[in-house]
């Protein structure tokens, strides 16, 4: 199953980045003290994630190299490394944390439905469960977007 | 009767299920006697969220006193210290605001109205012109009257279109709120005072009652001091009155540490299901959700709860079979909740523990989720708070437009494209200057919001031009750019509508001094400068008096689930306040909501369509709809996180805060009452014996509290808090009666607490902080902390709290009057609607 182990190689990762990305965005952005309180409420959950993928890497491998997982590698996203600044610079951020949020979402929903085809209850429940709490990380980057918006966009400095 | 040193009064015990009896209170100012009292005017107290009904004593033109109403329905004519002592005596302080200021070359300058209200227009106007509406922010408070906060929210939300309109009820009221939305679709307490009557087991989550709420806590005493008593829980980190009566009644006292509520609420919720105390009949037809929370909750048994909170596991066994086995719970909730960590989630909890066992609705088994400002109601339901009026949903575009329709303005005007900006958020817009205007009206958020050093920063900053309505020069209107000199309570009339839903008439009694103006007339005025219009061109505003305000009030709120539409201003001239919902249907009012198991959760009746309780994400109208609520409630739970800021080696003690009983906000009423001021005079901080000892601290030593934040200095109070935590009375700023204060800020306990708040409610957190303290000086004498309550010493010779000269009270209790009222459920039915036909004592 070496495509099923280059997307638990693209889960680990991206996971791994979402949560490194999360507490990036939260401290850089500390003034605000909701964004650095609830990304630090999120980026535990991805790290749990990491946590609970562990064994599932080592049962399938973790293919990240090679001629046959070319596009896999080429979707791997990465953080927003250096946080910007000021309102606008928030609304940016949180934009970049969602697009990645979304790979992982989505990622997730190919591994489950995998995981389906090769009857691994434990992975199964575990992109399950993974899945709905990558909903709420989502949902909270929406709605504290839509929150930031009109002002940073129409009044901020 | 001295009620400093007797908080509660004379008891009045009576037997479960019948009518709590009635006992007048009055006081009235030294030398005046009862047959001098000119004319008594009817209103009901602010100084808690109670709502007392009561009438003040006029003479000369002056307020001069008060007394309890034997007819109204929520004190049975009772008053409490701060209603007795504290509600008129600040009228004829004199130091009250009588001219506008303005500030020039750095200070504020006595002005007229004309240059005042010019000024503030000026630069709304330019603001409007520059940046738009979103430049203008509105911080209220809990003290306006209904009319004052639907002219506002109409003001802001249809004249100017911002979304910045948020109170200082944000600080008391908020999670109150958003508990009853997440649960139940709409706020709107369910519960009834009268459920105290019929309850067999009372809970008091975080609720300091006999200090908040002084005439309920009289009512409770009545009932648990009689033969058959209601057993009391409590669950607070020091040993309050009403931990004391929870050992009295046989019930449990559950002290949590600090930040750990969510825990213990799980530990009790999975107590009911481990031990099949779950209605499932009910549970299935009337709630969605039960398999979630009872996952949710597995991992809390007693043994796990017991290590998180630091509680005894034997002891949330007991509270829970308590809850489990009883017929009838009442269960209270204040700020020990609202103002700590995951403070919605813990709410919420409250309320999943009444639906698994179906116990709601009905006499005796009911929630009460409190507010600590006694009309942060109405800024709730008028819209002058973070809300669409009329608990209408922000993100329901029907409720939007009916709105629109109603003040005949586009859609497009009413800001509904997010939730409307928390108090929190507006100050940090301020801190930016993306808010250049914000007007602050009858609130003091320089003493009363956390992490004060930079609330001062922010509204003493040139990025933003503030503006302070008020009745004296507060700690925030020093900062503010422009001063405007209000009329208080008993100077203006309104209605507003307590914790229990019941709306009361407040007349005018006396002039107000000087130049001070109504806040409905300072608001109509800017309204008059700005020049607001509809779609037609006509004043925005169509409204000059109070009572006209409550007509439109009452058209905006009929349909909603808090329909005024049966109420009137001769309606409230009554025997008694009226709880809404009031209609042609319901007349009289209604004692209890949900009465029938029907929720306010339909897609197109709720306020909102809910969050994620652990981050607040919001629930899209799409996934609400799915889930086909139908009229059921919602059983919501989240799991225990730890707080954002624990104890560690450099701050190893928890630092909560809290209202006493001699204190009511930031002291602006209270303070100048020379009885409760002697009462409490000064700040101090409680530590627990076994703490005290280790730091070497004896009752009285002059100590320093630090933060990673700030510092504070207060004498020490070695006293009933559990161990590791350190408990301050908040809201002592710099201003007191006797001006000794140094102007270092050092007695606010909120230089110590964090800029964090609620993920849903958005309710600041006052009750989580970590911090040390440090030993600074030898005492000379005891700390300045009453002994009458929860402050108590364990040192017993500490001289008794007593009041001064002039503390003189009566309470009389009538007999053979029995008060009746419409709706209550201890009268035999048909026994109702002659309150009217009675003569009763305290009503003229």
């Amino acid at each position: 199953m070496p495509h099923l182990a280059t997307y638990v190689g693209l889960l680990h990762h991206s996971e791994r980045s979402l949560a490194e990305a999360l507490r990036t965005v939260g401290e850089g952005h500390a003034a605000e003290a909701d964004v650095y309180h609830v990304c630090d409420t999120l980026a535990k959950m991805s790290e749990e994630h990491v946590r609970r993928l562990e064994p599932i890497v080592r049962r399938y491998g973790e293919q990240r190299h090679g001629d046959d997982v070319e596009e896999p590698e080429r979707l791997y996203a990465d953080g927003p490394g250096e946080i910007r600044k000021g309102p606008v610079g928030l609304l940016r951020d949180l934009q970049d944390l969602y697009v990645l949020a979304t790979l992982v979402q989505t990622t997730w929903t190919a591994v489950g439905q995998a995981a389906q085809g090769v009857r691994d209850r434990e992975l199964l429940e575990l992109a399950q469960a993974s899945e709905t709490e990558t909903g709420r990380q989502l949902s909270w980057l929406t709605t504290r977007l839509k929150a930031a918006a009109p002002q940073a966009l129409i009044v901020a400095p | 009767m001295d009620r400093i040193a007797d908080i509660w009064g004379p008891r009045t015990p009576h037997a479960r299920g019948t009518v709590w009896p009635a006992r007048v209170d009055r006081h009235l100012q030294e030398g005046v006697a009862e047959e001098d009292v000119e004319r008594w005017v009817r209103s009901a107290c602010v100084l808690c969220s109670n709502g007392c009904g009561c009438e003040i004593a006029v003479r000369d033109g002056r307020m001069v006193g008060v007394r309890g109403v034997a007819t109204d329905v929520v004190n049975h004519g009772r008053l409490g210290p701060k209603g007795l002592y504290g509600s008129w005596d600040w009228a004829n302080s004199p130091d009250r605001l009588t001219r506008p200021l303005v500030r020039e070359n750095g200070r504020l300058v006595e002005t007229d109205w004309d240059t005042a209200m010019a000024r503030i227009a000026e630069v709304s106007r330019r603001l409007l012109d520059e940046k738009g509406p979103l430049s203008h922010g509105f911080y209220t408070t809990g003290q306006l009257f209904l009319e004052e906060y639907y002219t506002l929210a109409v003001i802001g939300k249809a004249g100017l279109g911002t979304p910045h309109m948020d109170g200082n009820t944000r600080l008391c009221t908020a999670t109150s709120a958003a508990a009853f939305k997440e649960s139940f679709g709409t706020d709107g307490q369910p519960g009834s005072y009268t459920d105290i009557e019929h309850c067999d087991a009372i809970f008091l989550f975080g609720h300091n009652m006999p200090e908040t709420q002084t005439v309920l806590w009289a009512r409770v005493l009545d009932r648990t001091r009689a033969d058959d008593p209601p057993k009391v829980v409590c669950v607070d980190p020091r040993r309050t009155k009403v931990a004391e009566e929870a050992e009295r009644t046989g019930g449990v006292h559950l002290a949590p540490r600090v930040g750990t509520n969510m825990a213990l609420m799980n530990g009790l919720t999975r107590e009911l299901f481990a031990n099949g105390r779950v209605d499932t009949a009910w549970v299935e037809r009337h709630t969605l959700g039960v398999d979630d929370l009872r996952a949710t909750v597995e991992p809390y048994t007693p043994e796990e709860t017991a290590r998180i909170c630091g509680v005894d596991a034997e002891d949330v066994r007991r509270a829970a079979r308590i809850f489990g086995e009883s017929e009838r719970v009442l269960s209270t909730v204040l700020q020990g909740f609202y103002q700590s960590h995951q403070a919605t989630a813990a709410a919420v909890a409250v309320h999943n523990l009444h639906l698994l066992r179906g116990m709601i609705g009905r006499p005796g088994a009911g929630v009460l989720q409190m507010n600590g400002q006694p009309t942060a109601q109405n800024t709730r339901e008028c819209g002058a708070d973070g809300d669409l009026p009329g608990f209408r949903n922000w993100s329901n575009p029907a409720h939007v437009r009916e709105l629109a329709e109603l003040w005949n303005v586009d859609e497009m005007t009413i800001p509904h494209w997010a939730p409307p900006t928390h108090a929190m958020q507006i100050f940090r817009y301020a801190e930016q200057g993306s808010i250049g205007l914000l007007w602050i009206s009858a609130t003091n958020p320089a003493v009363s919001m956390p992490e004060s050093a930079r609330v001062r920063r922010i509204l003493g900053g040139e990025q933003c031009f503030v503006v302070v309505q008020d009745l004296f020069l507060t700690e925030t209107a020093r900062l503010a750019d422009v001063v405007l000199p209000a009329a208080g309570w008993g100077e203006k009339s309104g209605c507003f509508t307590n914790v229990n839903r019941t709306v009361h008439l407040s007349e005018k009694a006396v002039e107000p001094p000087g130049e001070a103006r109504s806040d409905l007339d300072i608001f109509l005025m800017y309204a008059d400068a700005m020049d607001f219009r509809d779609r037609d061109g006509a004043p925005l505003i169509k409204w000059r008096t109070p009572e006209e305000a409550f007509d439109a009030w009452r058209e905006c709120s009929r349909g909603r689930p808090c329909d005024y539409s049966g109420l009137s201003y001769d309606k409230l001239r009554g025997p008694t306040g009226i709880p809404w919902p009031c209609t042609d249907e319901h007349p009289e009012g209604v004692d209890r909501l949900y009465g029938d198991g029907v929720f306010n959760t339909d897609p197109e009746l709720c306020e909102t369509y809910g969050h994620d309780l652990l981050t607040g994400g919001t629930v899209t109208p799409t996934e609400y709809r799915a889930k086909g609520p139908a009229g059921r409630a919602f059983l919501k739970g989240a799991p225990y996180v730890p707080p954002h800021e624990e104890a560690s080696e450099e701050y190893p003690l928890l630092f909560t805060t809290g209202r006493t009983v001699y204190h009511f906000h930031t002291r602006t009423k209270t303070g100048r009452s020379r009885n409760l001021n002697d009462a409490a005079p000064d700040v101090w901080v409680e530590l627990s014996v076994p703490d005290a000892r280790r730091l070497g601290i004896a009752e009285g030593d002059r100590v320093r509290v630090e933060s990673p934040r700030g510092a504070m200095e207060a004498r020490a109070r070695v006293g009933q808090v559990m161990e590791g935590a350190v408990f301050a009375p908040f809201h002592y700023g710099h201003w007191d009666l006797d001006e000794v204060v140094p102007e270092d800020f050092s007695r606010q306990a909120n230089e110590l607490t964090m800029t964090i708040w609620d993920p849903v409610s958005k309710q600041p957190y006052f009750k989580t902080a970590a911090c040390r303290v440090v030993r600074v000086a030898d005492g000379d004498g005891p700390a300045p902390a009453p002994t009458t309550t929860a402050s108590r010493p364990v040192d017993p010779s500490v001289p008794p709290t007593r009041g001064g000269p002039g503390a003189s009270t009566v309470a009389e209790v009538v007999d053979g009057f029995v008060p009746s009222y419409p709706n209550d459920p201890a009268l035999p039915s048909g026994d109702t609607g002659h309150i009217a036909e009675v003569s009763a004592p305290g009503r003229s």
